[in-house]
């Protein structure tokens, strides 16, 4: 049993029978995945798992050797170039590593996409960037390059950058990963006050298990290629699938009774 | 044996993949060359890096390359009493043959390299998927400027090398080995037709494009190589692959254009 209750929502992306096989190794192996509007879907697994390639999948960074993603509706696999430059004019992407433009300063970095993708005169796009530095608490970064900043600091410009056209979908590849709690609990705040705000679509993966469960409205757990089941944080933690038990319990035993960690994270 | 042939058959399909990879990428950055939009300032500064800044390094290589040519020249033609051909002989060997080839050798080892680091490592470190995700065209934001750049730079920069040569040629053909200088540029004069200049200028626009499709293909395709392209080494080895494979394809096709032309 590889879903153990459909979701039903009008649905932003759909992943249907989705396949990879990297040479010899099938990493994807019939992926069924819905994310709903306005909502919050994280993606757990093992490390190499394939979560990443799933992530890839969604932006159309990599074209599966079998069925079908659609954003919006649209199969995005057998768009065109034009077709998926389109689609992505909805996403906002953090990457893993942050992926900044690391010879251009903080500001050209997330004055880009507004430099490229709209008509905006660049006195207008000058206080649409110190908005969002504000806002991701960044005063006076501006004029720095992204190597000098702290990690944390360059992954709240990787956000910033990937919410200045007000993207529909948002996806967060590892957000946290070699951060420490109290820098990881800021991306988390800046990411829950963010979506409030402009009530994106979130999709994310992560290793922050228990923490991450909080943010998500749905857990999808992959392992041996397919979504083992795609479920609210509750029901997730009570599924009988064996597979799920088993990350549960390597991974979260104590989730909802350390009282000190659900107040870190208010 | 038939591992030897399943060997071969791999690197033959490598290499044709890569060769097709590599046409397909020429045709894409072309087809976005001439179509809008055309954006200025990016081109203005590509031109500033190619071309501007690998001035005072062709200033410097034609000079000294005139000098030994007028040095070597004058040996060589006094064994047949007709130092007077020494303007002829430096301006043509420069126009026809060693102003394209070493000003294109010279913008391989400056520009080029850099082109291919710089697009490597932002191909290694996900900018170019973060740039694709943002639905800004990689291929027009990072390469399409570095193309008109180098096509525009290139038939520039061989021209200053040739002038400066045939000035180095000069200064030690007429001042330090006695030519008259009169001869030397009457012989220049008389011996230069439109022709080598029209080859020099073919020569020069086809090594432009031949340098920045090679150098910005190597990067851009980094993730592809077969040595692996990950990390520091990945690029240093895709650096030095597109130096050597720039400057070895530049050289093939100096031969092919001077069997073609002449």
């Amino acid at each position: 049993m590889r879903q153990e209750k459909k979701i039903d929502c009008p649905a932003v992306i759909e992943l249907i029978g989705v396949e990879k096989v990297f040479g010899r190794q099938r990493v994807l192996d019939g992926v069924d995945l819905r994310v709903c509007e306005g909502t919050t879907t994280v993606i757990v697994g093992a490390s190499g798992e394939g979560k990443s390639v799933i992530l890839k999948h969604m932006l159309g960074l990599m074209r599966p050797d079998a069925g079908r993603v659609e954003i919006f509706g649209r199969d995005i696999t057998q768009a065109s170039a034009r077709e998926l430059k389109a689609v992505r004019r909805d996403f906002g992407v953090l990457f893993q590593n942050v992926a900044l433009f690391d010879s251009m300063t903080i500001f050209d970095n997330v004055a880009l996409p507004l430099r490229e993708r709209t008509k905006e005169r660049p006195q207008q796009i000058a206080v649409r960037v110190e908005e969002l530095l504000q806002m991701m608490d960044l005063p006076g970064a501006a004029t720095k390059y992204p190597a000098q900043l702290s990690g944390g600091m360059q992954k709240r410009v990787g956000l910033a950058r990937a919410l200045a056209l007000d993207p529909k979908i948002v996806f967060f590849d590892e957000p946290t990963t070699g951060l420490d709690v109290l820098k990881s609990n800021e991306i988390y705040r800046l990411f829950h006050h963010t979506q409030a705000k402009l009530g994106y679509t979130a999709v994310i993966v992560s290793h922050d298990v228990p923490k991450i469960f909080k943010l998500s409205d749905h857990v999808a757990l992959l392992a041996e290629g397919v979504i083992q089941g795609q479920l609210t944080p509750e029901e997730f933690q009570r599924s009988e699938n064996p597979l799920i038990r088993d990350f549960v319990e390597t991974t979260m035993g104590l989730i909802y009774s350390s009282e000190r960690e659900e107040a870190a994270l208010q | 044996m038939v591992l030897l042939f399943e060997k071969l058959g791999d690197y033959t399909l490598y290499y044709l993949e890569q060769a097709g990879r590599m046409g397909l990428f020429l045709c894409q950055c072309l087809w976005r060359v001439v179509t809008p939009p055309y954006r200025i300032f990016p081109v203005v500064r590509q031109l500033n890096f190619i071309g501007a800044r690998s001035i005072f390094v062709i200033f410097f290589t034609g000079g000294f390359t005139g000098m030994v040519l007028a040095l070597q020249g004058y040996y060589t033609l006094r064994k047949f009493g007709s130092e007077g051909l020494l303007g002829s002989a430096v301006a043509l060997s420069l126009i026809r043959e060693l102003g394209p080839v070493t000003a294109a050798l010279m913008v391989i080892g400056r520009a080029g390299s850099a082109m291919t680091a710089e697009i490597g490592i932002m191909r290694n470190s996900e900018q170019i998927d973060a740039l694709e995700c943002m639905a800004v065209d990689p291929w027009r934001y990072l390469i399409v400027p570095k193309f008109i750049a180098a096509v525009i730079s290139m038939p520039l920069l061989t021209a200053i090398f040739d002038v400066v040569g045939i000035f180095g040629g000069y200064l030690v053909g007429s001042l330090m080995l006695g030519v008259n200088g009169g001869t030397y540029f009457q012989g220049m004069y008389q011996s230069v037709h439109w022709v080598d200049v029209e080859m020099g200028l073919v020569k020069s626009l086809v090594f432009g494009l031949l340098i920045v499709w090679i150098s910005t293909a190597k990067g851009y395709f980094l993730h592809w190589e077969r040595s692996g392209g990950f990390g520091a080494e990945g690029v240093s080895r895709a650096t030095t692959s597109s130096v050597v494979l720039a400057s070895v394809t530049v050289l093939i096709w100096d031969y092919l254009l001077s069997a073609i032309m002449l």
